[in-house]
């Protein structure tokens, strides 16, 4: 068996793939912001709302963990515009994906916060710190440095699941790919490229989170 | 057009039985698959933890969906099509070998190095150390992770469908082309995902209490 490995038409196209890419950091990262809103919003919720409230955060965290992301999307795709609810693939796949983003971050956000042993909260009121400092110097800080890992590497794995919205042509890498292959037939030759765009802004983003962890979330060792 | 009514809904649940297959393809091939990875990424030899470590970030760094397309649209090109049946098998037991390898890669190495050197001690060698006193230890805690992870599974067998292999979700896009009622449609496959994963995500989330709790004894 001989096959001639044609990547010329997939690097020819590299204007669209740099477009696609961009798309899906912006997808992510948008996506990722709202979703890290939501996510405190629910974690306080889960925490110290009322009961109803409680209840339908729950409802909510378990039906988006315990269904694909996929069928996610359908829904929100397909399903809420045939109750008049119009809007473009791009707008749709960025609900879907902060929507799915917000349960598995309230999680860990509630781990976070669990985190902290009351009793530093208390030291830190006892030494007359304002309920502002508190929450600043004593629960958010070392409970972002406690879920910097979990939150990054859920982004990643948002980043890299986010390929599936191509289904619906979002205008992303996946799809580039897509428009490219019914145009090249070149099929294995764009999905090697494509995935090796994904694998480096994988490897990218975890490098620089390293980063972001060892700099700024990291306190100053004092010996 | 037509009405959606209960054939409708009977061939979306029949169609569970291929994700449920799917799935169990996945997970039996992939523990297999992801029993040697975790050895190979916790072994002496050089080589081997080198090449578990790289198809581990290889298969942890790249979509699910484009390890799907390269099976799909790369067998031809080594002289072998496949069908959509076999190309979601093989790309999704790939993938949860490099997953649950790295979960029981520290599971294994969170069993106390006091342990393997007791072993060592006794003379015993590297299958024997790791079946009769590593690998039990590891089980206990890679349990609650791992049935956590058979939940991601049934998940990821939803792109199968995206190849065009007639499991749920794809049952499901058939069926709304027909009837055009997406909303009742993508309900009832939620519901039947929901259904096969939320009882494995409640039994992760007990058992993984009940060793919270034990430890804390």
């Amino acid at each position: 068996m001989h096959y001639d490995f044609q990547f010329a038409d997939v690097f020819a196209a590299w204007p669209l793939l740099a477009k696609g890419t961009w798309i899906t950091v912006q997808l992510s990262l948008s996506a990722t912001l709202i979703g890290l809103a939501i996510a405190i919003f629910c974690a306080w919720g889960k925490t110290w709302g009322p009961r109803p409230l409680r209840w339908v955060i729950q409802a909510y965290i378990e039906l988006i963990r315990n269904t694909p992301f996929l069928v996610q999307l359908f829904f929100f795709f397909f399903a809420l515009p045939a109750v008049g609810l119009r809007w473009s693939p791009y707008a749709a796949a960025l609900v879907a994906m902060f929507v799915n983003l917000g349960a598995y971050a309230t999680e860990i956000i509630r781990a976070g916060i669990e985190s902290i042993p009351k009793g530093q909260i208390e030291a830190g009121l006892a030494l007359s710190l304002k309920p502002h400092q508190v929450f600043r110097l004593i629960i958010l800080k070392p409970a972002l440095r406690a879920i910097f890992p979990a939150l990054t590497s859920q982004f990643i794995l948002l980043m890299l699941s986010s390929a599936v919205v191509s289904v619906i042509s979002a205008d992303d890498l996946t799809s580039v790919a897509a428009n490219l292959q019914s145009q090249t037939f070149r099929s294995f030759e764009i999905y090697i490229v494509v995935t090796g765009i994904y694998l480096a802004l994988a490897l990218a983003f975890s490098a620089l989170f390293r980063a972001i962890q060892r700099h700024a979330l990291s306190y100053p060792d004092r010996r | 057009m037509r009405t959606f009514g209960l054939p409708d809904i009977w061939f979306i649940v029949a169609a569970a039985r291929w994700t449920i297959a799917l799935s169990l393809i996945a997970f039996v091939g992939g523990a297999l698959g992801g029993l040697a990875v975790a050895l190979g990424r916790t072994a002496e030899n050089r080589a081997a933890r080198r090449l578990a470590t790289g198809f581990i970030q290889l298969f942890q760094g790249t979509p699910l969906l484009m390890q799907l397309f390269l099976v799909f649209f790369g067998a031809p090109v080594l002289g072998v099509e496949v069908s959509p049946w076999t190309a979601a098998g093989v790309a999704l037991v790939l993938n949860t070998s490099a997953f649950l390898g790295e979960i029981w890669r520290g599971c294994i190495e969170a069993v106390p190095r006091g342990q393997w050197e007791a072993a060592d001690a006794l003379g015993l060698d590297y299958v024997a150390r790791m079946r009769r006193v590593v690998l039990p230890q590891a089980w206990k805690i890679a349990l609650p992770p791992t049935v956590g992870y058979m939940v991601q599974v049934i998940k990821g067998t939803s792109l199968a469908a995206i190849i065009g292999f007639t499991e749920v979700t794809r049952a499901g896009q058939i069926i709304n082309n027909a009837t055009f009622q997406p909303l009742v449609v993508f309900s009832v496959v939620g519901a039947i995902y929901f259904v096969l994963c939320w009882p494995l995500s409640l039994w992760a989330g007990r058992i993984e209490k009940r060793r919270a709790l034990a430890l804390a004894r």
